[in-house]
């Protein structure tokens, strides 16, 4: 038995299915289906998609980790050009703020509007009169913010720099960062504005090194979502990690207080975040033969069944599969155990310069230990049949602080301040 | 250069027009209602609820009550543009405000935006503008005065560059170029006050309008970069450039500066940096973009600096940041000359990538602050 299938006393269908399997995971479909966390605060009603409703900012956690999966992403990795730190943490403080009133649908400081004519306006605009659009905004910082702060007793040991994997052909400009704003939104112009006003807020202390805009949610409204298809129109993320799984939520995601002792004591209640932009080589894969898609996968097209198996929901038998199928290497049983909540989207940013489409999924995924979750995982996936298909050609990794409190609390405090 | 020449006063006035369109109009009804006059717009009249006001805020209040679309001007008597709203559709409202000083205006509508527009005449009385802070009056004149020293220092420098393209002396009018544009670089905003002066000595292949002749600097640029050669034309051209120069040299005197001018002046320098120097496209033949960027960042400093005691007292906060960007910027270009006191910079063809990005960072670090600049020396 799964360690799902043992919570047998859920309410919920969708909390008895689902685990975290890496590579092209196309984020968080369980997830997206999930009804209410309590512990984040982010106890926002399913129909909030359709309602355009607000998620709640303050928390344990951060929102935008175990949060129903909204539609579209921004995601923007920053350099710190600043020295002081205390300029830095006005940043971040200034960033709360800001991050607070957007994520309740409000405009940035005064508003957009009806201020001194003579000055720019506080906020851009272009989100006047659209809904909150369950905007969140999740803060990470990377492991050269330690550097760069003299904060090196204070990194936590999971935040580990990721190793160079088989395959890898990491462009710089679109890898790492000092930190990082994930914004998700039901409603792009929602998730751009907001990225767009921290970027204008922290300007001559911190700059963007790389964004990244995402795409590619079906539903997320009800437990009966569909799971959503990557670029390679397979059905990815069956068995992610649920927002309502708190036990696993506990087990693979967030850091508690016995992961962290002394000076990483401020981790408790975050998380880690890896995030990889994967290219595919989406010409070639399609013209990739029907069979060959399916056992690269270890999937079938249409249902998303298991190989043998008849619906997207059975428990895979992995023998069954080839042994370089994706879902069989990315398994937790065949990683130790190992489960992450994925949260990627698609993106297609245009087309090279040949003709093909820039295309690929933005990984995403959150996790307790980066060294026995994605590396473990990733590792076990330099077999993968799917390598031919893809590259990964953008990587970084962020420590996750727990969530904001309340409206005294700012991002990084317990980091910055040494309070836990 | 800037392909539309918005004018410093313009540039002022656009920034409260876009307010009052997206919203705030009832506040600024609120606030004062007897300072607005009301336009109608029709595809034959142009009709004005007042045909006389006391000096300081106005707004118009512009109603396009015609079939086509129209654009509504405030202007000088000798047609310099003090305020302006374009595209004001069928059926629209739309708000147009400045600041006017005593004297005869003229209110234009320009139904089909074609042809020198439907006008009314407009009186400013004197008196009511609220009494200045005498430092602000100074530092006013004091930049009119680097202005036209500018101006007065480029017209030398110019003789040079052009004396060298006419004795077909590629080599020398190449090392001359950079050199006369420093003056003009620094004070653009002023120089692009008078509109017609700009498109014709500092336009871009790709800032011609249709049936518009290339003249002036860049013209000359292409020709002896990338053409190698100097023929005929460009002599030609040449002389033109000092003609139009010299036009600017006797205007400077009479445009119009005031604080807020001065303050978004100085932002614009630096959105000049940021659009054309930053990205090679200014220099695009030359490759010289970073002595016109050193000169649109002094530019600015001149403004900033004489607005500074004032703005202080208003925002120190703004002040300690602005002291602190500028020197960052300085410090960073300085590290793109040998001599420290010379305008020979790098050639920018030879600034890479990263090179450009920090350089650019550094431009947004000090053009955001310095947009609060106007509203610190407005207060």
């Amino acid at each position: 038995m799964t360690e799902s299938q043992t919570r047998s006393g859920s309410p919920s269908r969708r909390s008895l299915i689902g685990w975290g399997g890496a590579g092209l995971a196309l984020g968080a479909a369980a997830a997206g289906g999930a009804v209410a966390m309590t512990r984040t605060g982010n106890d926002v009603d399913p129909a909030g998609a359709d309602t355009g409703a607000a998620v709640a900012f303050h928390g344990v956690n951060q929102a935008g980790i175990a949060t129903p999966v909204q539609d579209r992403l921004h995601f923007a990795a920053f350099d710190v050009t600043t020295t002081d730190r205390a300029e830095f943490v006005q940043v971040l403080k200034d960033w709360t703020e800001a991050a607070r009133r957007m994520t309740a649908g409000k405009s940035v400081g005064e508003g957009a509007y009806g201020g001194l004519a003579e000055a720019p306006p506080d906020d851009t605009g272009e989100a006047l009169g659209l809904k909150p659009s369950r905007l969140t905004l999740t803060v990470g910082f990377g492991p050269s913010l330690f550097r760069k702060f003299d904060l090196a007793d204070r990194r936590p040991d999971a935040l580990v720099d990721l190793p160079t994997f088989a395959g890898d052909a990491l462009d710089a400009a679109r890898s790492n960062g000092d930190l990082c704003v994930q914004a998700c939104a039901d409603d792009p112009q929602v998730a751009v504005h907001a990225i767009r006003n921290l970027a204008r807020i922290g300007m001559g202390k911190v700059v963007i090194r790389w964004s990244q805009l995402g795409f590619g949610k079906t539903s997320s409204t009800t437990p009966e979502a569909q799971t959503p298809r990557n670029l390679m129109g397979f059905k990815d993320g069956t068995r992610n990690i649920a927002g309502t799984e708190t036990d696993r939520l506990e087990k693979f995601v967030w850091v508690g207080e016995k992961d962290v002792t002394g000076k990483s004591a401020w981790m408790t209640g975050g998380s880690y975040l890896v995030a990889r932009r994967i290219r595919m080589h989406i010409e070639t894969w399609d013209r990739t033969s029907l069979q060959e898609q399916e056992d690269v996968f270890g999937r079938d097209k249409g249902e998303g069944a298991p190989v043998g198996k008849a619906k997207e929901r059975d428990e895979p038998f992995l023998k069954a599969m080839k042994p370089d199928a994706h879902v069989r290497l990315a398994h937790p049983d065949a990683n130790h155990g190992s489960t992450i909540l994925r949260r990627g989207y698609s993106f297609t940013d245009g087309t090279d310069g040949l003709g093909r489409l820039e295309a690929g999924l933005f990984f995403l995924a959150y996790m307790r230990d980066v060294s026995n979750g994605f590396i473990r995982i990733q590792r076990n996936l330099a077999t993968d049949a799917l390598n031919e298909y893809i590259q990964h050609v953008g990587s970084a990794v962020f420590a996750v602080p727990p969530g904001v409190r309340d409206k005294d609390d700012w991002w990084g405090r317990t980091l910055f301040s040494g309070e836990a | 250069m800037r392909a539309a020449g918005l004018s410093v006063v313009t540039a002022v006035a656009a920034v409260t027009a876009l307010t009052a369109v997206t919203g705030c109009a009832s506040k600024s009804d609120a606030k004062d209602g007897e300072r607005v006059i009301g336009v109608t717009a029709t595809d034959s009249t142009c009709e004005t609820s007042r045909k006389e006001i006391s000096a300081g805020h106005v707004e118009l209040a512009v109603e396009n009550k015609g079939s086509k679309v129209t654009e509504v001007y405030l202007l000088f008597p000798d047609d310099r543009i003090v305020s302006e709203r374009e595209n004001i559709g069928p059926g629209t409202k739309q708000r147009v405000t400045a600041e006017v000083k005593a004297g005869e205006y003229r209110i234009a509508c320009k139904p089909g935006m074609k042809g020198d527009g439907i006008r009314q005449t407009l009186k400013v009385t004197g008196g009511s503008t609220a009494a200045r802070d005498p430092r602000l009056d100074q530092a006013v004149a004091a930049y009119r005065a680097y202005a036209q020293t500018q101006a007065d220092e480029t017209l030398p420098k110019v003789a040079v560059f052009v004396a060298a393209v006419k004795a077909g002396n590629v080599e020398a009018a190449k090392k001359a170029y950079a050199p006369s544009r420093i003056g003009w670089e620094r004070t653009e905003p002023v120089a692009e006050s008078f509109g017609t002066i700009d498109p014709k000595v500092d336009v871009r292949a790709d800032g011609l309008e249709s049936g518009q002749k290339w003249t002036g600097w860049h013209r000359l640029e292409k020709a002896l970069w990338q053409d190698k050669k100097i023929g005929a034309e460009e002599k030609t051209l040449a002389d033109q450039l000092v003609t139009d120069l010299t036009d600017w040299q006797k205007r400077v005197g009479k445009a119009v500066i005031t604080p807020t001018s001065m303050a978004n002046g100085a932002k614009e320098l630096l959105d000049e940096v940021a659009t054309g120097k930053v990205t090679g496209e200014e220099e695009r033949y030359s490759h010289t973009d970073l002595v016109d960027f050193k000169a649109n960042v002094e530019g600015a400093q001149q403004s900033y600096e004489l607005l500074k005691p004032v703005a202080k007292e208003n925002d120190a906060a703004l002040v300690t940041e602005l002291d602190k960007q500028f020197a960052a910027l300085e410090a960073l270009l300085d590290k793109y000359r040998p001599n420290k006191t010379s305008y020979e910079f790098t050639s920018y063809d030879k600034v890479g990538a990263a090179g450009r990005k920090e350089l650019s960072d550094a431009v947004n670090a000090l053009a955001e602050p310095l947009s609060k600049l106007a509203a610190a020396v407005a207060k």
